[in-house]
């Protein structure tokens, strides 16, 4: 029995406690308690401060070691295994590369699957059904829209998750950062950066 | 929703795990329930002096039942005394709280990976 015997249900899965939070959620904007915006509001401003944000780390990991580097694009699940913390993201996780001819970007952001231990929290405006269909017919228009320019002969790719597959997009190591330790350029990977929606933070850029 | 709302919210529960700008979660739903409660809080359905004490009562029913209270289930306690807040202060009974979440999980079962799973009124049972 191998890993790729093991197959998930192809239907979606909540966890008990996330039905309770969706049923309060419901219950509480059908009443007019809250709204929903006002919800959208208050998490978005707590982006940064949900999860782990292990993809930090895990980019930051890939710019200084060649061979993380290669084992990651190799096979993304096992390479950030390595690092101690596996979670369920950590299945069928492939890492794509951005590179002067390439740029990467994810669009599923929809489902339950969203690896958020890995990227942080999707903006809101990620999770708008027409930007996904969007980005699949007009990707430079969009990455327009969010003050991303890439010249013109950058081929940009987009990845959409299937039953089985999350994607991290590896960005460009910012110049400027030779010489700097894991936890500086950690500290330059923004979760945009890593869904393909915008570029690392550059070095001496007001955090 | 103003920071200083918040930033009277993290006084009023000393026991919030925070780092030193605020309020931090474990996972997307703590901060979801976190939100809520903001919400109810804005709208005068409780002062932070009753939620705290309702949440402390929480707390204690769990540590008796041998909750070993590492700060990983702060959050487990904040959503059990958030449904018991909602029905105490009559805005849907325990029962309405299971029958949605009931819903929910019917709708997440019939949506295919990879879709967003929405509810839909077929996904309630046809009352009785």
């Amino acid at each position: 029995m191998t890993d790729h015997d093991h197959h998930h249900d192809d239907h979606s899965e909540l966890s008990e406690t996330e039905l309770r939070v969706r049923a309060l959620e419901t219950i509480l904007t059908e009443k007019g308690y809250v709204d929903p915006a006002a919800l959208d509001a208050i998490i978005q401003a707590y982006e940064t401060k949900i999860g782990p944000h292990n993809g930090a780390r895990v980019v930051a990991k890939a710019w200084s070691n060649p061979a993380f580097k290669r084992a990651l694009l190799d096979d993304a699940s096992k390479a950030v295994g390595t690092l101690g913390h596996v979670s369920r993201v950590g299945d069928h996780l492939i890492a794509v590369e951005n590179t002067p001819e390439r740029h990467n970007m994810v669009v599923c952001t929809l489902c339950s699957c969203y690896p958020w231990e890995m990227l942080g929290l999707p903006p809101v405006w990620y999770k708008a059904a027409p930007y996904r269909s969007r980005a699949v017919k007009d990707p430079r228009g969009v990455l327009a829209d969010f003050g991303v320019s890439l010249p013109k002969e950058t081929e940009i790719r987009v990845w959409d998750s299937t039953a089985e597959t999350r994607f991290l997009v590896l960005p460009m190591r910012p110049k400027g950062t030779e010489g700097w330790s894991e936890a500086q350029l950690a500290e330059l990977v923004t979760r945009d950066s890593m869904i393909g929606t915008g570029f690392p933070k550059l070095p001496g850029a007001p955090s | 929703m103003t920071s200083a709302a918040i930033d009277r919210a993290t006084r009023a529960l000393p026991d919030l795990p925070r780092d030193e700008d605020g309020p931090v979660f474990r996972e997307p739903w703590e901060a979801q329930a976190f939100a809520m409660t903001l919400s109810l809080y804005d709208r005068g359905l409780f002062s932070w002096n009753e939620w705290a004490a309702a949440l402390a009562d929480e707390i204690n029913i769990a540590q008796a039942a041998g909750d070993p209270d590492t700060g990983t289930t702060y959050y487990r306690h904040w959503l059990n005394t958030l449904e018991k807040m909602i029905a105490r202060k009559g805005v849907a009974t325990i029962e309405t709280q299971h029958r949605y979440r009931d819903a929910w999980d019917h709708a997440a079962d019939r949506t295919p990976h990879g879709a967003p799973i929405v509810l839909r009124p077929e996904d309630f049972p046809p009352s009785a």
